[in-house]
C-alpha cells in the first residue's frame, strides 16, 4: 500500500517506469495514461485499435464459488443462466438487488470444479455482503482471492498474434468467451478471450509475482501501455456500460440496456427477477440510448437531456470519440422519450441524434 | 516545460502576451500537459467582454472540462478558428499557433506572474 492510503497493484513500478500518472481509482493507485511517445488518451486508444494495447487490470476482483451449491449459489446472485455455460466458457452476467437495480455487473467462468465471479474493484465489498448474505442458507465457499490474482488484458488487432508467441496454448482455437488454463511465458495463467475495448485480445490473469514478467515480456514485444483513460474511451466507443455511469444500484440492466445478459426465465430464479419480469412486461421506464453530438460540445456524464421542452434524462458516459473523431454518450431517458433531444451543455442546448449501438465495430470479429 | 519570458501568467494557467492594446491569450504547456489531449476548445463571441478573472471560455480533453479565465479584462476581437478543427495546436504548440483569443485591452496585467513566478507556483502545486 502506497503512503497516500492507496492499493498498489504488482505492477506498480512498471507503471513508475512507464512514466504513468496515477489517480485514486476504486481506492487503487493506478495509472489514467503514460507520458512519453506513445502516451497519452489518444495515442493509447490508437494503438489499442490499430495493434496492441496492454492493460493492468489487476484491481478487478475474482472471487470463487466452492461446494456442493456452487452452481445454485451463482444461479441465484446473476441474471445469466450458468448452467448454459460450459466448462472454459464465460458469462456477462448482472447482480441485481430484489428491486432490479443492479449491485454490479460481472464475468462469470465455469471451471472444472468451480466458479470464478471477476467482480468490479470499486464494488468488491459490496458484491461479497451481497453474495453471501444471499446464500448463507447454500452448502458454498465463497473466496475472494482478489490479492492472489493479478490481471493483464492484451487487446487490439495485433494482441492474439504477440501472445501467441509466449504460450503454447492453441490460442486460435479459443472462441471469443472461452478460456483456457494454460502457461504464458512459462508462468501459470488463464486466458480469456475477453476483453473491454471493442477489439480482439486476451485477458490473463495469473500470479501477482508474475505479472511484471509478463508485462515487460509483453511491452518489449511492442504493446502499448494503456490506462484508465483509454479503457474508458475504448469501452465507450464499443457500447459497453461503465459501472458507477451507465449503471447502479438504481438503473436496472433492463434499463441499461444489457437484458442480453438476463435469462429471465431460468431454474432456479435469480435476485431480481420478478422486478425485471415486470419491467420486461410493462416495459421499463427508462431507457439507455446511444447518442451522437451533432452541434458543437462535448455531452458528458451528469448532463441533462432534454427534448426541447422537458427534461428527459442524463448522460450516463460520454466523450470525444478518438476513432470516429466526434463526441459521442450513452443516456438514460424516459421510455416515452421522443428521438429529437438535446444535451445541455454548459446551459446551451446541443442537438444529439440517437444512433445504433455499438458506435464503433471491428471490421473483424475474429473467431468468434 | 517551457515558459517564454516575455509573456505574463495568470494562476489559472492562462498566458497573456500584450502588444499596443491587444492582449493574445492562451493557456500554458503547463496547463496542457495536465489536461491531455485537447480535442474542444469553446470560445466566446467577437464583441463579448469579460473582466479579468472571469470565465471566456472552456477547454476540453477527453476527460476532463476546465474553464478559462481572462488574465486582463477587455473585449473579444478575435479568436482562433483553427482551433474549431485543430484543438490539438494548444498541446502542440501552446505559446503560438495554440494561442486562444485576442482581447481588446487597456489593462497592463499588473497583476500577473512572470515565468519565474508561474513557475514557482505551478512547482508549489506539485
Amino acid at each position: 500500500m502506497a503512503e497516500n492510503g492507496l492499493k498498489r497493484t504488482p505492477l506498480h513500478r512498471e507503471h513508475v517506469e512507464a512514466g504513468a500518472k496515477l489517480v485514486d481509482f476504486a481506492g487503487y493507485e493506478m495509472p489514467v495514461q503514460y507520458t512519453g511517445e506513445n502516451g497519452g488518451i489518444k495515442a493509447e486508444h490508437g494503438a489499442v485499435r490499430n495493434h496492441a494495447g496492454l492493460f493492468d487490470v489487476s484491481h478487478m476482483g475474482e472471487v470463487f464459488f466452492r461446494g456442493a451449491d456452487a452452481e445454485v449459489a451463482v444461479q441465484r446472485l446473476v441474471t445469466r443462466d450458468v448452467s448454459r455455460l460450459e466448462v472454459g466458457q464465460a458469462g456477462y452476467a448482472a447482480v441485481c438487488h430484489e428491486s432490479g437495480g443492479t449491485v454490479d455487473d460481472v464475468l462469470v467462468y465455469k471451471r472444472e470444479s468451480d466458479y470464478l465471479v471477476v467482480v468490479n474493484a470499486a464494488n468488491r465489498e459490496k458484491d461479497l455482503a451481497h453474495f453471501r448474505l444471499n446464500t448463507a442458507d447454500l452448502d458454498v465457499e465463497i473466496a475472494d482471492e482478489s490479492e492472489g490474482w493479478a490481471l493483464l488484458a492484451l487487446q487490439g488487432p495485433e494482441a492474439v498474434g504477440m501472445l501467441q508467441r509466449f504460450t503454447g496454448a492453441d490460442l486460435a482455437s479459443i472462441k471469443y468467451y472461452r478460456f483456457v488454463e494454460g502457461e504464458v511465458d512459462g508462468k501459470p495463467a488463464i486466458l480469456s478471450r475477453t476483453g473491454y475495448t471493442g477489439e480482439d485480445g486476451f485477458e490473463v490473469y495469473l500470479k501477482p509475482d508474475d505479472a511484471p514478467g509478463l508485462w515487460k515480456t509483453l511491452t518489449d514485444a511492442g504493446a502499448v501501455p494503456a490506462g484508465l483513460g483509454a479503457r474508458d474511451t475504448l469501452r465507450l466507443e464499443a457500447g459497453m456500460c461503465l459501472y458507477g455511469n451507465d449503471l447502479s444500484d438504481d438503473v436496472s440492466p433492463l434499463e441499461a440496456g444489457i437484458g442480453f445478459a438476463v435469462h429471465l426465465i431460468k431454474e432456479p430464479g435469480f435476485i431480481g427477477q420478478a422486478a425485471l419480469l415486470g419491467q420486461d412486461l410493462d416495459g421499463a421506464q427508462r431507457k439507455l440510448v446511444a447518442l451522437e453530438v451533432e452541434g458543437r460540445g462535448i455531452a458528458r456524464h451528469g448532463y441533462t437531456v432534454t427534448d426541447g421542452a422537458e427534461i428527459v434524462g442524463e448522460v450516463t458516459s460520454g466523450t470525444q470519440s478518438p476513432t470516429l473523431g466526434k463526441a459521442i454518450a450513452l443516456a438514460l431517458v424516459d421510455s416515452h422519450a421522443g428521438d429529437d433531444l438535446q444535451v445541455i451543455v454548459r446551459e446551451r442546448p446541443v442537438p444529439v441524434k440517437i444512433v445504433g449501438l455499438p458506435f464503433y465495430k471491428r471490421e473483424s470479429q475474429g473467431t468468434t | 516545460m517551457s515558459l517564454p519570458e516575455d509573456l505574463k501568467y495568470a494562476k489559472t494557467h492562462e498566458w497573456t502576451r500584450i502588444e499596443d492594446e491587444t492582449a493574445t491569450v492562451g493557456i500554458t504547456e503547463h496547463a496542457a500537459e495536465e489536461l491531455g489531449d485537447v480535442v474542444y476548445v469553446e470560445m466566446p463571441e467577437v464583441g463579448a467582454t469579460f473582466e479579468a478573472g472571469e470565465s471566456f471560455g472552456t477547454v476540453e480533453s477527453v476527460k476532463a472540462v476546465s474553464d478559462l479565465y481572462a488574465p486582463v479584462s477587455g473585449e473579444v476581437v478575435e479568436f482562433n478558428k483553427e482551433l474549431e478543427d485543430a484543438p490539438e495546436k494548444i498541446n502542440e504548440d501552446p505559446y503560438s499557433a495554440g494561442w486562444i483569443v485576442k482581447l481588446k485591452t487597456s489593462d497592463p496585467g499588473d497583476d500577473l506572474l512572470s515565468a519565474s513566478e508561474y513557475k514557482e507556483a505551478t512547482d508549489t502545486d506539485g
